[in-house]
């Protein structure tokens, strides 16, 4: 009977993610209206309740042991709670980056409960403070202007902490990665990115004149070489990656971006050749079987794991992602795809996508420069790790020991991903809001709109003025933008303004 | 109108160039996601077979309660293993032909050996249909495991058991061009159908001579004898290209410094040239050869034959030495060159060779699993003939050929002549103990036709004698068996 329910959950657990995912993707058609997008999240929402229902199911019966219900219990009021706060007090945030990340960390403590009871509990208990804590967030990033102001603050901030788990950081699997206090390790280059983020974003939003791309780039150097050298290949590679693509759209500069790619391939050449921990990865990528006894132990087991677990899944409790060495941090997608089947890691998959989609959509969305460029950053390094992390545990790519956001067993990182999540809903409340105003304003829009009109031709010119100089574009569009808005909003634009007149 | 749609167009190009940036890094990314999960998907279908049958994944225990252990199969069809499940759902390996194929197919057991153990995954997996193993799954049946069908041929498996009779020994047919394994025999067997009661009594018999689990075909080390003589005599071919200048005069012995070299049963083989002591296999003459080569280029010629390394094989294996470096004196070399002294090889390193030589040098990894398909006979994986190497250059081998091909005619192998295929081999009586008129037989050689192709036929008799009388006939069953299928 167990076997049964076991063997149908599988295919059960499936159709469910897979639902939930069409829905992530159905949702962001643009012909669909408010009313059925509010829809589709509700059945996503109903759809994760029935999964983590199904699964925990599933892990009763299988361990038959009481305080399983319990811990389930106290779950589902978790996600309730999470998603009864967001929907009281922030009902402008993007529904789907809720649903995602309760989705997320749904499917999280499933594999962890079955891996281990007492890490999926550790796990539990971070995530309600990590919770508490960021439910503020987005309501502080949409009121504290002050934050692009930090410039240098920021960039102090990151390499002091950088540097001083460089020195005194616990060496934990060959990199130094942590520190421990008070009985809690933590692990800073999971919060640096973020405050780095922050600091290119603001760096680029007072000017992307050379001078101020080789500070910045300067310093991002400093962040990556100090992470190179404490080891954390990942971690540095992910603060490239989210450097250069910041460095081009606010530059706008192609061949930034192509002669930093070039740099950084020649930089792994070079760290190939330099670093053993660097080699043995790229050794253990290309033949992990031929060097199981050591190297390609892990990547081997995890191969084991996807491959014998097809793509239905040996189902719940059935295999043996336990013999993956670093299951519950880095290899946690693995043990997903063993037992719940690699349609469901395809699914995982496209929800991760789906949140990278939706962090680039209010980028994109974004009037101020600044915000622009922060979810641009923070999207970027949230997309990057997901690549480094699964593309890591396929086999894709090499093996760089990174944590799978939401998913992964780890305090730190489940907490930093958290903060970007909550900055990301924090963006999306600005930006609703704004709407909001803008529309409100009415004739104002109109008598806008007029204006626009009259100065089609002076926009022409401008268009031309752009294509040879953007960057001073943008310093007229914005102060443009601040203009037109004129008094009538808040003190962003005040701000806005002076900033603009702190050019001239 | 026309004023507002260019003003329109301006501003959504304005719009869309000012977000161009971003909308580039949404594709790449997203590019990159993509061709994530076409790998994950390729992985998937194409290359998890080889991560699930590596003997280092331990999930086997887990598939073998959803899976009826698959049957294995010989290339005619014949089900040579295969799981019987009774009434209360008790399953029972069966074995149909018993200890015919015991070292081939192996056992399932106390343990795992051959094709049950490297084949372990394949059988334990099952690719029935995917709604069949959803009904399966859900009224709680197993389901039926993948078939693994060889490259084992039942008719030449049999006359080869047949022929080598109650003699210990050991029995390999290759397929030269492919690397195929058409038979494989290795006596004192055992009938793995009830290796289970009988196991305490075998493991208890710790007489390693006697053990009946080793499969001597490739764990089996013998003294090579005078079929070794192929190796010194390409080292002779290779030091002295006026080789069929060379001319010895056989008076029926040798003196070394410690010892004297006779010819077999002491026959005196007079004035012979290159050919024609290979032919006869005369030992004072191959002596008198061993002392001219050079004793480095000797040794890395064997060490590029495969000696002292491991061989291209699914079974477990033992590998084949010798020992001759500088310091190694004339009676050393001596008995080197004619496969005697320190010298070891196994059956299937002797077949590998002979196989090269048949394949104009090329050695083909020998492999034993043809395809796996599951239990309604639609294909799921396909094992190609894959290429070890060049053992010797295509000339060398042809060299080699025609001195074999004069074994066959005018030497020790002349119970092969005049037959309907083309014969060619070296035979071998490989002393085996301080009593002299003790020796292990031995032939290694192949032979072709027109439409079947070559084979290549390696055995071993434990204490036969001569291989010329006992081991060449045994030789000659399994080639006429082939050629008359």
């Amino acid at each position: 009977m167990v076997h049964l329910i076991t063997e149908l959950s599988k295919y059960t657990m499936i159709i469910l993610f897979a639902l939930y995912t069409y829905q992530c993707f159905a949702a962001l058609k643009r012909s669909i209206d408010k009313e059925e997008q509010a829809e589709k999240y509700k059945s996503q929402v109903v759809y994760m309740y029935l999964f983590h229902m199904n699964a925990y199911g599933v892990l009763v019966l299988s361990v038959r042991d009481i305080k399983l219900i319990k811990f389930y219990l106290m779950q589902v009021v978790f996600f309730a709670a999470v998603q009864l706060c967001y929907s009281i007090f922030y009902k402008r945030v993007s529904r789907l980056v809720v649903n995602n990340m309760c989705m997320l960390m749904c499917i999280g403590f499933v594999m962890l409960t079955r891996l281990s009871y007492e890490h999926a509990m550790k796990q539990f208990q971070i995530a309600v403070i990590s919770m508490a804590l960021t439910l503020l967030i987005p309501f502080l990033i949409s009121r504290w202007k002050f934050v692009r102001g930090l410039t240098w603050l920021y960039a102090l901030a990151g390499i002091t902490m950088l540097g001083v788990v460089a020195v005194l950081g616990a060496v934990s699997h060959g990199a130094k990665l942590s520190f421990s206090v008070a009985g809690i390790t933590v692990q800073p280059s999971e919060f640096i990115k973020i405050i780095f983020v922050f600091f290119v974003a603001s760096m680029f939003y007072e000017s992307t004149e050379f001078m101020q791309v080789v500070k910045t780039t300067i310093i991002a150097g400093l962040h990556v070489v100090i992470l190179v050298i404490s080891k954390d290949l990942g971690a540095g590679l992910i603060f490239f990656i989210a450097y250069m693509v910041m460095l081009y759209v606010a530059t706008r500069k192609l061949y930034y971006f192509a002669g930093g790619l070039v740099c950084g391939a020649l930089a792994s050449v070079v760290a190939y050749h330099l670093f053993h921990h660097v080699r043995v990865r790229v050794v253990a990528w290309q033949d992990p079987l031929a060097v199981f006894e050591n190297a390609g132990n892990q990547i081997s087991n995890s191969l084991f794991a996807i491959g014998t677990g097809g793509w239905f899944g040996m189902g719940l409790n059935q295999g043996m992602p336990y013999k993956i060495p670093e299951v519950k941090q880095d290899f946690i997608f693995s043990a997903v795809s063993e037992e719940l089947g690699g349609i469901f890691a395809i699914c995982l998959i496209l929800v991760c996508v789906s949140c990278f989609l939706m962090f680039l959509n209010i980028a994109m969305q974004m009037k101020d420069f600044f915000y622009k460029l922060v979810a641009l950053g923070l999207g970027t390094i949230y997309g990057f790790q997901i690549l480094l992390s699964i593309g890591g545990d396929i086999k894709f790519i090499p093996s760089t020991g990174v944590t799978l956001p939401l998913v992964s067993y780890g305090g730190s990182s489940l907490l930093s991903t958290l903060i970007i999540f909550s900055i990301i809903q924090g963006l999306y409340l600005m930006r609703e809001r704004t709407q909001e105003e803008a529309s409100g304003l009415g004739k104002n829009g109109k008598k806008r709109k007029i204006a626009k009109e009259e100065t089609s031709n002076g926009k022409r010119i401008r268009q031309k003025s752009f294509e040879k100089d953007p960057d001073n574009f943008r310093n007229e569009e914005r102060e443009k933008g601040a203009k037109q808005k004129g008094g009538s909003l808040s003190n962003e634009e005040n701000i806005h303004g002076t900033k603009v007149e702190d050019f001239d | 109108m026309k004023k507002t749609s260019t003003e329109q167009k301006l501003r959504t190009s304005t719009r869309g160039g000012k977000n161009r940036e971003f909308v580039i890094i949404t594709y790449l990314f997203v590019g990159a996601f993509i061709l994530m999960m076409g790998y994950f998907t390729y992985f998937q279908m194409f290359r998890s077979e080889d991560f699930i049958n590596s003997p280092y994944n331990t999930r086997q225990n887990t598939f073998a309660e959803h899976v009826i252990r698959g049957e294995i199969r010989s290339a005619d069809e014949k089900v040579l293993a295969q799981t019987i499940v009774g009434e209360d759902g008790s399953e029972t390996r069966y074995y149909p032909y018993g200890s015919m194929f015991a070292h081939a197919v192996g056992f399932d057991s106390n343990g795992k050996s051959g094709i049950e153990s490297f084949g372990n995954f394949s059988l334990l997996r099952s690719h029935a249909f995917f709604l069949e193993q959803v009904l399966n799954g859900i009224r709680n049946q197993k389901n039926p495991g993948d078939n693994v069908v060889t490259t084992l041929n039942y008719s030449i498996q049999e006359i080869a058991y047949q022929a080598l009779g109650e003699n210990r020994g050991a029995i390999v047919v290759l397929e030269p061009s492919t690397g195929k394994i058409l038979a494989m025999v290795s006596k004192p067997d055992f009938d793995p159908n009830s290796i289970g009661a009988e196991w305490d009594s075998i493991i208890s018999n710790t007489d390693s001579e006697n053990s009946i689990l080793v499969n001597r075909v490739t764990q089996g080390l013998y003294p090579p004898g005078s079929t070794f003589k192929i190796l010194t005599t390409l080292e002779y071919i290779r030091e002295h290209p006026n080789y069929q200048e060379y001319s010895y005069e056989c008076t029926g012995s040798i003196s070394m410094e410690n010892t004297e070299i006779h010819c077999y049963n002491n026959a005196v083989h007079g004035s012979e040239d290159l050919a024609h002591s290979f032919a006869k296999s005369c030992n004072t003459s191959y002596a008198n050869i061993g002392l001219e080569l050079d004793k480095g280029k000797f040794a890395s010629l064997c060490n590029g034959l495969l000696f002292h390394k491991d061989l291209p094989v699914s079974y477990p294996f033992k590998q084949s030495s010798f020992v001759l470096d500088q310091k190694s004196n004339t009676d050393q070399v001596t008995q080197m060159a004619i496969g005697q002294g320190e010298t070891l090889v196994t059956p299937m390193h002797m077949a590998m060779i002979t196989a090269a030589i048949a394949n104009q040098g090329t050695l083909m990894k020998p492999y034993v699993v043809d395809h796996t398909e599951n239990y309604q006979g639609v294909t799921v994986k396909e094992y190609k003939p894959s290429t070890y190497g060049s053992l010797i250059s295509a000339e060398e081998a042809g060299k080699l050929q025609e001195l074999m091909s004069l074994v066959v005619s005018e030497g020790t192998g002349s119970k092969l002549s005049g037959q309907s295929y083309q014969a060619a081999g070296k035979t071998g009586s490989a002393e085996f103990s301080s009593n002299k008129s003790e020796s292990h037989a031995w032939f290694t050689g192949y032979a072709s036709t027109e439409e079947k192709g070559t084979i290549a036929v390696t055995v071993i008799v434990e204490n036969g004698g001569a291989g010329s009388t006992t081991a060449v006939p045994i030789a000659k069953q399994v080639f006429d068996t082939y050629f008359s299928l």
